[in-house]
């Protein structure tokens, strides 16, 4: 008594490469998460240093993250679109 | 504090909370499957969809704590909106599609679908249950406060109300309903928090909040002997002075009433600044700033002392730009008001006293979290401040009633787009959220008795419509949050618990009558829980719910889509240990301690914040046990 898919799947070709290349984005974005984080763990100080147009590293590396996070979104979007449409054509 | 209702405010939130039920009812008619009931039919539009992440995300912890945490504590407010954003960068890349192909209605249905064991049927069913009702007291302690000055009534009226109507909607309706309510209150969250910046850019910074704001009184006094002995001001006595944290405080009589005043010492001198204080006497009766709650004498706070514009000190700014805003706050002096509480004879005394703190200080983490060597940050702040980052970032593609919503939509493409659309609201409220605390911590409108009603006490200043509808929007954000956390629940109970592991035989309708039967016992509780915790922080509350998603659910949902070698019962230990340690910890932990009426610093774990521990031995758990379930997986494979 297996749990199927509430709405039918058709087979996907581009799955795997997408699996991959979600990783590859997924390990990019955690990697400039985790610098957030160790700068606030060892060099606090530098959170307040004024960083672009006046304002400190702080702003601008929180706000960074979250713009970072839509843009990598639509690009991933792009991406996968493009391998579904080019690996599920026939 | 008290408020002034006004009328204008209970027929808009009238109004939206009849559009909320009328929705319900409307789609409660079509609801007549299991699969209309938990997943919509899996139909819904991606862009529809997407906007309903939002309204499922964005849920009380966002609106109304992020906003509050900013209020008080600056930055470290705004790192959970950090957090909680990144979190959907897991969900995209890693679980998004994936998760759409393996399951059917609940995020049992996914971490079983290799492998139907009844072992993961059980801990995942309760694992949703757990982390579902973690989410849902935050939910419910702010609809309490929301109540208060929206409709003047006590805060256990407010969890009653939410929980009541809530149970209506998800007992009428399900996920399709909840869709369409998360759908237009989303929405409505973004545009109208949109137009709350506006206002508070346009409206700049001044030395005076409002015309009404309250002149803290300041006066001097004379030291003898290390303390003090006389009041400059001959109106007042001194009664007696205490000393808690390094920080003291003296009680003063004026004209037959106490107050107290926060010492600070220069020489042979001190300065007493007047503050806020709430006494509870012997007989249980609370007094607000020495007097009884109806004289009015407690006020809302919450100033600049000082503010920098180019070098230049200036009473008021104007209109601001938006990272003009940013850099004038960090330039300038932030007044907070701090919290300590001590025993006075038969009484306990809370006092919030003036703390005035430096811009720049506020506009980097380290107010709440302590982080540098010379805020005497230890080992152990350290490791609370990863553990947060870690659980903000992991837990969010682990909460149950954000995964089914996978399930709404027809398509792994859609998905996909439907994620992406919620990022981008998300990630333009959260944004937000950073000017919204701000301009509560400077425009006199915090109540220091619950930092939750900050965003819609500052609406409150620029109109009395703008604060009815935010209050109304938000309140609605609670049913919608609700909603959803109910749907996983009752699916929980009735669908992976009754249904699949103790194989009840039902037919549709009958599995569909168990949902709403589990619906309305997940309520009842709710409410009992958020009159419980009625004046903690939500999104510190949230913040725990994904403590324990990331602990109990993500190396579960990581392993199975990434790792040929996990066996299910890997899946049901590591999903058994991240339960047991999260809550475990946070059961232990300085935050609870002091909810039980304990000394915080006696708390046997010091951590406020679970993952540190509990993720990395949730993952250990997996790996180990299936490795030694090996044999399992291959007699499985063989057959």
């Amino acid at each position: 008594m297996l749990h199927e898919p509430a709405a039918k799947i058709e087979t996907d070709k581009a799955a795997s490469k997408k699996a991959k290349l979600g990783v590859k984005m997924f390990l990019f974005y955690t990697l400039v998460y985790a610098g957030f984080v160790f700068i606030g763990l060892t060099r606090p100080e530098w959170m307040g240093l004024e960083a672009i147009g006046e304002l400190n590293v702080a702003i601008v590396y929180g706000f960074g993250l979250i713009v970072l996070a839509i843009i990598m979104g639509f690009i991933y979007n792009y991406l996968c679109t493009k391998m579904e449409d080019e690996m599920n054509k026939h | 504090m008290i408020y002034e209702v006004s009328n204008l405010a209970i027929i808009i939130f009238l109004f939206i909370v009849g559009l909320v039920l009328g929705l319900s009812f409307y789609f409660a008619r079509k609801t007549k499957s299991a699969s209309k009931y938990y997943a919509a039919g899996g139909n819904i539009h991606w862009a529809v969809n997407g906007i309903a992440f939002a309204g499922d995300y964005l849920s009380a912890a966002s609106f109304l704590g992020i906003c509050g945490m900013i209020a008080y504590s600056g930055y470290d407010g705004f790192l959970y909106s950090i957090g909680y954003l990144a979190g959907w960068v897991v969900a995209l890349f890693l679980v998004a599609e994936p998760l759409k192909k393996l399951g059917k209605y609940t995020f049992t249905d996914a971490l079983d679908s290799r492998f139907n064991s009844k072992h993961i049927k059980l801990a995942a069913s309760i694992s949703t249950l757990i982390v579902s009702l973690f989410y849902l007291i935050p939910q419910m302690v702010g609809a309490g406060d929301l109540i208060v000055p929206l409709l003047g009534l006590p805060h256990w009226i407010g969890v009653l109300l939410v929980g009541s109507i809530v149970i209506l909607i998800v007992a009428t309706a399900g996920m399709t309903s909840t869709t369409y309510v998360q759908f237009i209150k989303g929405a409505l969250l973004v545009v109208f928090s949109t137009i709350l910046t506006f206002y508070i850019l346009n409206h700049g910074l001044s030395l005076t909040p409002s015309e009404n704001y309250h002149q803290f009184l300041r006066t001097e006094a004379v030291i003898t002997g290390g303390t003090i002995s006389r009041v400059v001001d001959p109106s007042y006595q001194i009664i007696k002075t205490i000393s808690t944290d390094n920080q003291e405080f003296a009680q003063l009589e004026k004209d037959g009433s106490l107050y107290w005043f926060h010492v600070t010492k220069q020489g042979d001198k001190a300065v007493l600044d007047e503050m806020l204080h709430m006494t509870t006497l012997a007989d249980g009766s609370i007094l607000y700033n020495g007097e009884p709650k109806s004289e009015r004498k407690f006020y809302q706070v919450g100033h600049l002392s000082k503010i920098v514009v180019d070098g230049q000190e200036v009473t008021e700014t104007g209109p601001l730009g938006p990272f003009k805003f940013l850099k004038t706050i960090e330039n300038s002096e932030v007044v907070r008001f701090s919290k300590k509480s001590f025993p006075d004879g038969e009484a306990k005394v809370t006092v919030w006293y003036q703390n005035v703190t430096k811009g720049k200080d506020v506009m980097k983490p380290g107010l709440l979290y302590k982080l540098s060597k010379a805020a005497g940050a230890t080992g152990w702040d350290r490791l609370n401040f990863i553990s947060l980052m870690l659980a903000l970032f992991l837990g969010t593609s682990a909460l149950p009633h954000i995964l089914i919503r996978y399930y709404t939509v027809p398509s792994q493409r859609a998905a996909r787009k439907s994620t992406i659309v919620g990022i981008s609201a998300i990630g333009f409220f959260y944004i937000l959220t950073l000017y919204m605390g701000l301009g509560a911590m400077a425009n006199g409108v915090l109540d220091v008795e619950s930092s939750n009603m900050s965003a819609p006490l500052l609406a409150k200043t620029f109109g009395i419509g703008l604060f009815s509808i935010i209050s109304a929007i938000a309140f609605a954000t609670v049913l919608g949050t609700v909603s959803g956390l109910i749907v996983a629940s009752s699916g929980a109970i009735a669908h992976d618990f009754i249904d699949k592991y103790l194989e009840v035989e039902m037919t549709d309708k009958g599995k569909v009558k168990a949902g709403k039967i589990a619906a309305v016992c997940v309520g009842l509780f709710a409410i009992l829980l958020g009159i419980l915790f009625k004046g903690m922080n939500v999104s510190f509350l949230v913040g725990l719910a994904f403590a324990v998603a990331a602990s109990a659910n993500l190396p579960a949902i990581l392993f199975l889509l990434f790792w040929e070698k996990t066996t299910a019962k890997g899946i049901a230990w590591s999903i058994v240990v991240g339960i047991v340690t999260s809550i475990g910890i946070i059961l232990f932990s300085p935050t609870m301690w002091d909810k039980y009426g304990l000394v915080p610093s006696d708390a046997p774990i010091p951590l406020d914040n679970p993952g540190i521990i509990s993720i990395p031995l949730s993952v250990l758990t997996l790996v180990v046990v299936s490795l030694m379930t090996q044999k399992e997986n291959l007699t499985k494979t063989n057959k």
